[in-house]
């Protein structure tokens, strides 16, 4: 048979990565939260997705990184440890470097305040817009939370209505609900 | 057309640029040819501007891989598969005596009669157009069948 094994399917994607040809390696990762898509670019880890359409998922990766866009799990490896731990309930904090270098000025400043609340604690969409020195601009704040381009690394589950309500997720409520039990945020 | 995303460059266009590879190369070293072509397709793949043409440029880095791994002395040197060769009796003829034509010929002759790509994807693989293409082509059986009947 003349066809591609899966052992030289694999040698290519892992030699397409080891030689730094890659603008973006992708791979599924499996969770309690169903299976994400992982994506890591040149300067670290720049897409995790939820009930990834790959075309789309693909289209946008090269239109965001550039058009050298390749499953290989090799530069996901790192990701998907920290995750596991994550799930598992032993890591609290990711120490994986993050690319959003491609958002806008507004979305890297709300993301980087996101990124410092704390694990098991949330914070409204006011606070957080408060902390990104932009008071008024809760709603813009949520609008940055449903683009998220790394939902759970960058923790835009903790953030909630004024109410106390969870009010919305681009995953989906129920996915919320987990990831604050699992992190004891909520009973 | 924009240029797709790799991945699905590579999904589309494994499955016969390996088999056109074992053809040439037989198995073993068809794996090797097949790493480095797609590799080869990624290191220029940015430099592309559309995403017309990418079957005939990927047979196109295939068959130049392909040539410089004949050219490469080799202790163990093996035929082709020879059941690679069915369905392609008329062509199959012939394909040994292409390796002897000018290499813008053969390009032609054997992306047209071995892959059945048609003259524009030709001409987009030699960097010229669908015309050119057809001329070399001709060019080439002509010189061919002059070799045959020698």
């Amino acid at each position: 048979m003349n066809a591609v094994s899966p052992d030289l399917d694999r040698r290519f994607r892992d030699a397409a990565a080891e030689e730094g040809l890659l603008d973006a390696a992708y791979d599924f990762v499996d969770s309690p939260v169903g299976p994400l898509l992982v994506a890591a670019s040149k300067r670290g880890l720049c897409r995790i997705s939820y009930d990834a359409e790959p075309d789309r998922e693909l289209e946008e990766l090269a239109r965001d990184f550039g058009a050298r866009v390749l499953r290989s799990p090799k530069p996901i490896d790192a990701a998907r440890r920290e995750l596991d731990e994550y799930f598992e309930g032993k890591r609290q904090s990711f120490d994986l470097p993050v690319d959003v270098a491609s958002l806008a000025d507004f979305n890297r400043r709300v993301l980087r305040e996101l990124a410092r609340v704390p694990y098991g604690e949330v914070v409204t969409y006011g606070e957080l817009a408060a902390r990104s020195a932009r008071p008024r601009a809760a709603r813009a704040v949520g609008m940055v939370m449903n683009r998220n381009p790394l939902p759970i690394v960058l923790p835009c589950h903790r953030v909630i209505g004024a109410n106390g309500k969870l009010t919305g997720y681009a995953g989906g409520l129920e996915r919320k609900e987990t990831l604050l039990r699992l992190e004891g945020a909520i009973l | 057309m924009s240029l797709p995303p790799f991945e699905r460059f590579y999904e589309q266009h494994r499955e016969e640029i390996f088999g056109f590879l074992v053809r040439r190369l037989g198995r073993q070293h068809a794996e090797d040819a097949f790493q480095e072509t797609f590799l080869r397709a990624l290191r220029a793949y940015p430099n592309l501007r559309h995403g017309e043409h990418l079957r005939a440029w990927a047979y196109t880095i295939a068959s130049r891989i392909a040539v410089d791994e004949h050219r490469r002395p080799r202790a163990d040197a093996d035929l082709p598969e020879l059941e690679s060769l069915d369905g392609r009796p008329a062509f199959a003829q012939l394909e040994h005596l292409a390796d002897q034509l000018p290499p813008t010929e053969r390009a032609a002759v054997v992306l047209r009669y071995g892959y059945d790509l048609d003259y524009s994807d030709i001409g987009a693989a030699l960097g010229s157009n669908a015309t050119a293409a057809r001329q070399a082509a001709s060019a080439g059986i002509r010189r061919l069948r002059q070799k045959e009947l020698r």
